[in-house]
């Protein structure tokens, strides 16, 4: 694509004043089968955020028998039972094979239908086109049966708890073999069963991923406003652009093996699994010859890229309230877009560092762990150059901000802990512990989602004309930042100490060593852990009701109520099906904040370049356009 | 082999248009000839005995990819087409390239052979 | 504001929004067919020596097939000319070609060639018993060419309730000419070369049988693989069946009125899928037929 063409040569006469063409829809049309991009966006969004508190809702269930294992629940312990069903929690206490769902669907949830959903699905569908100052996204009925392949997938989800047997017990992996004969047997039904329905309900999912990514990667290419050249576009653009690529190409892997894995339970086939499978003691009749292996490696050809899925919209969040907040340009722009391409590309040759202890060889094993600290190259590039754009700025410690600069070292304490993992050799004790679970958790929960919290303070008053109230907000970051902390560092601990992360009793089992870290086993870390997860759960009511009565009773937001510099805050608040009321046309780049001779602290993308002007520009070439 | 320009409205120019897109028409009937020869050739030659089942696939396949690098150039207008197009293509090839080489090499390099 | 480039190109890029998203669409489709076809290498490199099955599926009909779907690529083609020289109903006899072709495509794969398979039967022979069948498998004399033992004996099932009957001990099978005539040099290397299967008749027990199955996706690594890719192959015929037949019916010759770029577009994109299907299945047709 050559950028410096698209300024002359767009002769398009669709771009007109639009706003008098809208069509009046009816309610269905308008709220529930909408196919404008910020209504599908917005859909996403609250759905991603209910499955997030459920996903939520499932480890505060799993953190009481951790902490109290064999204990009944009290309260609602009962209630839970009936619900869920015989095997669940009979007289309140939680049976493994219930712990093990709820571990599975926890983190099936929250990645697949929570993170996702909200931070590629909800933030790219409302935010890139505004963005990128284009009426809609390219194909809005395909954004459509986007979210409601989605919608399709979270109801099978659900559904699976209610099947004989509960959810699938398969982790968030579903490692073969043990997923195939899981949830088979006489007390079983053949199709409406955990397992099959997880699988079932990724098919959904995977399609819905699917269509949406090629919606965005087509959106960003084909729909870029008049002048907005590719080193013009907003940080967060790029985020979308590379996190739609990874999606189109690592997720058709894993649908394959998904297709497989479903032939190895419906049809009885045996991709996954090998010759002379025994199960409780009786050979399985099944001809064999397949490879628990290859799942793995289909599995984690998506899983890895999918880590990154999770994070590049995060940091594309951070970056713009970085950038807005500090009052400064994003440092090092261009080297931030070279380390997200670089990233992305990584991503895709680095996924058998999952599987050091399968058995892969030592060519294999070295070439993985050379890629794997290659990655952390940019990734390290990245966070250097958000702190750096921190430096001499004059911060505004709004809500958006305080989430957004949380989000940093928490990002940074992910990051840098994963390194003993990259090793082979270290990993080899620590696979599989709490440590790794502290580690993801450390760049998913405080770094993404603390990412997606500021992007919703962020782009709120965009979607609704009215801003979230600060106090509130600020009671909801402190008490989550500490709870975040409590939950997640004891992890570490518990993990050097040798703690599995699939132990139905929380390690009391293994206590018996009696191991003590400050004065606390592992297994007593479990009862901090616990009380924090479950403090944070409260700490999100104030989230909750701010975000609901801010909808109607927040104060009222102008168009561009962080004075940001972006195309999306030239539309009008919420902006109306068609975005803008004129065509816009980007003269500069993304973050011209602080420009020296200026009446105020920032210039919108769409301000020409006066001709008295020293120009601070992101590209040398001369400016062919004046409207 | 080009694509066939837009129709134009002018008479004249819409003569020879159609002139244009016979030829290509006729391209694509040489090419629909080539692919059957090559499914023809592909049988015969899998019951030939190269000595071993490898060189067997390897033949087969390299027939294959003659006949999917026609479909691709002109059925699929790959031979004249947009740069865009192009590096989504590649991209797409390198990844897949590593799907294949890196699970062949997890296959041949594992710490125990059964 | 309307979404701009839908029929027009953008000028940097000289495209139209669809091609753009259908070329995204087929990478995602060659990630996806890549797992298929990987996880094939993979099973295939695993196979222990003589698991991997040879010339069971039916090569004339494979070939037909294969030829039907070529065919339909060039009437796809010249549909997608014809619309480009604005001759509307020379497209309109293309598209229905290459409909008559998918349709025939499908039905010879799920009325023929699959129940075929299905109602063939194999049974893998245990090591320890392998010398008892010898007669049917002729090992002596494939290890004496230096070629990789048989472990299966195939044919009709004779007694069907004996797959799922414990009382009965022993599977009748009326014998293919492979296992009929085993030292036949003819079939050392085996190829599909039609036969029916003989009127010889072999009793084999259940218990010296290992594992036994209809030839269905769960008999053998390489069934499943035949069985998905071809499966999966075919619902994207299907899909593109659908989509041809809504261009073709009046909706085409509606949107042709209004716009024929818009129509001739159109069917571009979904030619391009159409081709793709072709692609793979020229990968398919040997992988799975010939070798």
């Amino acid at each position: 694509m050559d950028s410096s063409t698209s300024l002359e040569t767009h002769h398009d006469t669709h771009h007109r004043a639009a706003a008098h063409e809208e069509h009046k829809l009816g309610w269905w049309r308008t709220y529930i089968f909408s196919t404008d991009h910020k209504m599908i966006g917005i859909q996403y969004g609250l759905c991603g955020l209910i499955f997030l508190f459920f996903g939520f809702s499932l480890m505060m269930l799993m953190r009481w028998q951790l902490a109290f294992p064999g204990q009944a629940l009290p309260v609602i312990g009962n209630a839970l039972g009936h619900l869920f069903g015989p095997g669940s929690m009979p007289d309140g206490k939680m049976t493994p094979e219930f712990y093990n769902s709820l571990g599975a669907m926890h983190g099936t949830i929250m990645i697949f239908l929570g993170i996702v959903p909200v931070a590629f699905a909800a933030f790219g569908n409302f935010v890139v086109p505004l963005q990128i100052g284009a009426p809609d996204m390219t194909f809005p009925k395909i954004n459509a049966a986007s979210f409601w392949a989605f919608g399709v997938g979270g109801v099978i989800m659900l559904t699976s708890f209610f099947v004989p047997g509960g959810a699938a017990k398969g982790g968030w992996t579903s490692y073969a073999p043990l997923s195939v004969v899981a949830d088979t047997g006489p007390t079983f039904h053949p199709f409406w069963n955990g397992q099959t329905l997880w699988l079932f309900g990724f098919v959904f999912l995977i399609t819905s991923s699917l269509l949406g990514a090629i919606n965005f990667i087509t959106t960003i290419i084909q729909l870029r406003a008049k002048g907005l050249t590719w080193m013009r576009l907003p940080f967060f653009v790029w985020t979308q652009f590379v996190t739609a690529f990874l999606l189109v190409l690592a997720f058709p892997p894993l649908e394959a093996a998904i297709i497989m894995q479903i032939m190895d339970r419906v049809a009885a086939t045996s991709f996954f699994m090998p010759t002379g499978m025994i199960v409780n003691g009786a050979p399985l009749h099944i001809s064999g010859g397949g490879s628990p292996l290859l799942w793995q490696h289909l599995f984690w050809f998506l899983g890895h890229p999918e880590v990154y899925v999770l994070i590049l919209p995060a940091m594309g969040i951070t970056a713009e309230i970085l950038a807005n907040n500090s009052r400064k340009p994003l440092w090092g722009y261009k080297s931030l877009v070279f380390s997200v391409l670089v990233l992305g590309f990584l991503s895709f040759i680095v996924w058998a560092h999952h599987m050091w202890l399968t058995g892969m060889g030592s060519t294999v094993s070295a070439f993985f762990q050379t890629t794997t600290l290659l990655i952390s190259i940019p990734s390290v590039i990245i966070l250097s150059a958000f702190f750096i754009s921190l430096w001499g700025g004059s911060i505004r410690f709004n809500v958006p901000m305080l989430f957004a600069t949380a989000f940093l070292p928490m990002f940074g304490i992910g990051g840098l802990t994963g390194i003993p993992l990259a090793f082979n050799s270290a990993d080899l004790y620590l696979h599989d512990t709490y440590y790794v679970i502290a580690h993801f958790h450390y760049i998913v929960a405080p770094g993404t989602i603390f990412a997606l919290f500021a992007g919703i303070y962020y782009w709120f008053p965009k979607a609704t004309g009215r801003m979230m109230n600060e106090f509130w907000g600020k009671v909801h970051f402190w008490p989550s930042l500490i709870c975040m902390n409590v939950i997640f560092l004891p992890m570490f601990l518990q993990g050097m100490l040798g703690m599995h992360r699939r132990w139905y009793d929380g390690g009391q089992g293994w206590n018996v060593a009696g191991e003590t870290v400050w004065g606390q086993t592992g297994f007593q870390w479990n009862t901090w852990i616990s009380s924090a997860a479950w403090i944070m759960g409260l700490a999100q009511i104030p989230f909750i009701i701010n975000f609901f009565w801010s909808i109607r009773h927040g104060k009222k937001a102008k168009e561009n109520p962080w004075d940001a510099t972006t195309l999306e805050w030239t539309a009008p608040s919420p902006p109306p099906h068609g975005n803008f009321l004129s065509a816009p046309v980007a003269y500069r780049g993304p973050y011209e904040y602080s420009l020296p001779g200026r009446d105020v602290d920032f210039t919108m993308q769409s301000e020409p370049i006066q001709p008295t002007e020293h120009v601070r520009r992101t590209e040398p070439e001369p400016e062919p356009v004046h409207a | 082999m080009n694509n066939p320009p837009d129709v134009s409205p002018d008479p004249a120019e819409h003569e020879e248009y159609a002139h244009n897109v016979a030829k290509h028409v006729k391209g694509y009937l040489i090419v629909g000839a080539i692919l059957l020869a090559g499914t023809a050739l592909t049988v015969a030659l899998s019951y030939v005995d190269f000595g071993n089942s490898k060189t067997n696939i390897a033949v087969a396949m390299l027939v294959a990819a003659i006949k999917v690098s026609f479909v691709g150039a002109i059925f699929m207008h790959l031979a004249a087409e947009k740069r865009l197009i192009y590096r989504v293509l590649i991209f797409t090839g390198v990844f897949v390239c590593a799907l294949f080489w890196l699970t062949y090499l997890a296959w041949y390099n594992p710490i125990v052979r059964h | 504001m309307e979404i701009p480039y839908t029929v027009n190109t953008r000028p940097d890029t000289g495209l139209w929004n669809a091609k753009v998203g259908i070329w995204l669409f087929l990478a995602s489709e060659v990630m996806l067919f890549g797992g298929l076809f990987s996880a094939y290498i993979f099973l295939r490199l695993d196979a222990e020596p003589g698991m991997w099955p040879h010339g069971l599926l039916n090569v004339p009909v494979g070939t037909m097939n294969t030829a039907i779907l070529i065919a339909s690529s060039v009437t796809v083609v010249l549909a997608w000319a014809s619309l480009k020289m604005r001759r509307f109903w020379a497209y309109w006899w293309y598209m229905l070609i290459t409909i008559l072709c998918g349709i025939t495509f499908l039905t010879v794969k799920l009325v023929y060639e699959w129940p075929q398979k299905f109602d063939h039967f194999g049974a893998f022979i245990k090591q320890e018993a392998l010398e008892k069948y010898e007669p049917y498998l002729g090992n002596h004399h494939l290890e004496e060419k230096g070629l990789a033992p048989r472990r299966e004996i195939t044919g009709h099932l004779h007694n069907k309730a004996a797959l799922s009957d414990p009382n009965i001990k022993e599977y009748d099978i009326a014998l293919d000419p492979v296992n009929a005539d085993p030292t036949n040099p003819a079939n050392d290397r085996p190829h599909f070369l039609y036969q029916p299967s003989t009127d010889k008749i072999a009793k084999i027990e259940k218990e010296d049988v290992e594992y036994a199955s209809m030839f269905e996706p769960r008999h053998s690594a390489y069934f499943a693989s035949y069985f998905t890719i071809t499966g999966l192959h075919g619902l994207h015929v299907l899909g593109g069946v659908i989509v041809f037949t809504y261009f073709w019916l009046p909706i085409g010759s509606k949107l042709y009125k209004r716009n024929p770029e818009h129509l001739a577009n159109r069917v571009e994109v979904v030619g391009l899928f159409w081709h793709f299907v072709d692609l793979v299945w020229i990968f398919v047709f040997p992988l799975f037929y010939l070798l």
